[in-house]
């Protein structure tokens, strides 16, 4: 049984390392956008079944966004970013339960080496959601509010309490990137070790019900990342109180 | 490699590594333990006191019990890198 906390690397394009976990988040992008352009091409104004239930998920959404931004202009501003984490997140996570995710792959001394590994078991990847998060924030505050009320936050000579204050809210800028990228991570890579235990102990029907809870961590994870990710946006583009 | 590390395993008859493993996610995961189930009893109080307002409250009460989860997989990464590197 081979379990390794870094994604193993499979092969280099000019000097660039290629590992399974890349290989397996190229999949999730190849599959939302084929998604996206078939129903594109097929779209009609009286909704067919899939397009209706893309268009249920994509409202419910939209409800839950108006009801944390409480505003539409905002949600308009920040829908696509929240969207797309979200569905990322959702496509990598689902896909990383049909079989041959770990289990096909090349053997290299008595260790099999899998090619494809759930994306969001490789930190690399969640730093980079994280990353994309926090700056994303960042961005959208300084051009809505301006760089001296956005600064102003952050760096505050009005008096000691309030320089103390800027500077925890700094610190906790660092310490979000953090939590956003290891709570994704662990999540997955405990799932992944877990029902890569079982399947070595008992194959059979056991691991049936942990599947099931794979998959609703996998969603409840991916809500979770775009919720805060449009908490932190909403915060960061309105005023200091 | 593996031989090296079972010889210094058999010269440690007390496998400490896995002990500290095990502690870590198993004194960790009390606190969010614990914590999730404080804010789930209180969320089914104020759902059963105002059931109109269900829907944020359900919205808001999923949303903190992933922050309190957050600090477990923290516990659990930590138990994990023990355990791995």
């Amino acid at each position: 049984m081979h379990i390794s906390i870094a994604a193993e690397k499979l092969s280099t394009v000019f000097g660039l390392p290629i590992t399974n976990s890349l290989i397996m988040s190229w999949v999730a992008m190849v599959t939302l956008i084929a998604v996206t352009f078939a129903l594109r091409r097929t779209m009609t104004l009286v909704p067919g079944r899939f397009q209706a239930f893309i268009e249920v998920v994509f409202e419910s959404l939209l409800n839950l966004v108006d009801s944390i931004t409480q505003d539409r202009h905002k949600t308009e501003k920040f829908l696509p970013l929240v969207l797309t984490i979200f569905l990322f997140i959702i496509t990598a996570n689902w896909l990383s339960l049909l079989p041959g995710v770990g289990s096909i792959g090349i053997w290299e001394e008595d260790t099999l080496i899998p090619i494809f590994r759930p994306a969001n078991t490789d930190l690399n990847n969640t730093l980079a959601l994280a990353i994309i998060a926090v700056v994303a924030a960042h961005f959208f505050g300084l051009r809505s509010l301006g760089i001296k009320k956005h600064i102003g936050k952050f760096i505050n000579v009005h008096g000691p309490i309030d320089f103390f204050v800027g500077l925890l809210e700094a610190i906790g800028e660092v310490s979000r990137v953090l939590s956003f990228s290891f709570r994704l991570f662990g999540n997955m890579f405990a799932g992944e070790v877990l029902l890569l235990v079982l399947a070595s102990l008992i194959p059979v029907f056991i691991p049936i019900p942990f599947l099931g809870f794979e998959l609703f961590v996998g969603f409840i994870q991916a809500l979770v990342f775009a919720m805060l990710t449009l908490v932190f946006l909403t915060i960061a583009t309105s005023e200091h109180h | 490699m593996e031989a090296q590390e079972l010889v210094t395993q058999a010269a440690n008859t007390l496998d400490l590594k896995s002990l500290g493993a095990a502690f870590a996610i198993g004194a960790g995961a009390l606190g969010p333990g614990i914590g999730i189930g404080l804010l789930a009893a209180k969320a089914m109080e104020a759902m059963g006191r105002n059931p109109e307002a269900a829907p944020k409250i359900q919205t808001a009460m999923i949303l903190a019990a992933a922050f309190a989860e957050a600090i477990a997989i923290y516990a659990l990464v930590v138990a994990l890198i023990i355990k791995f590197i």
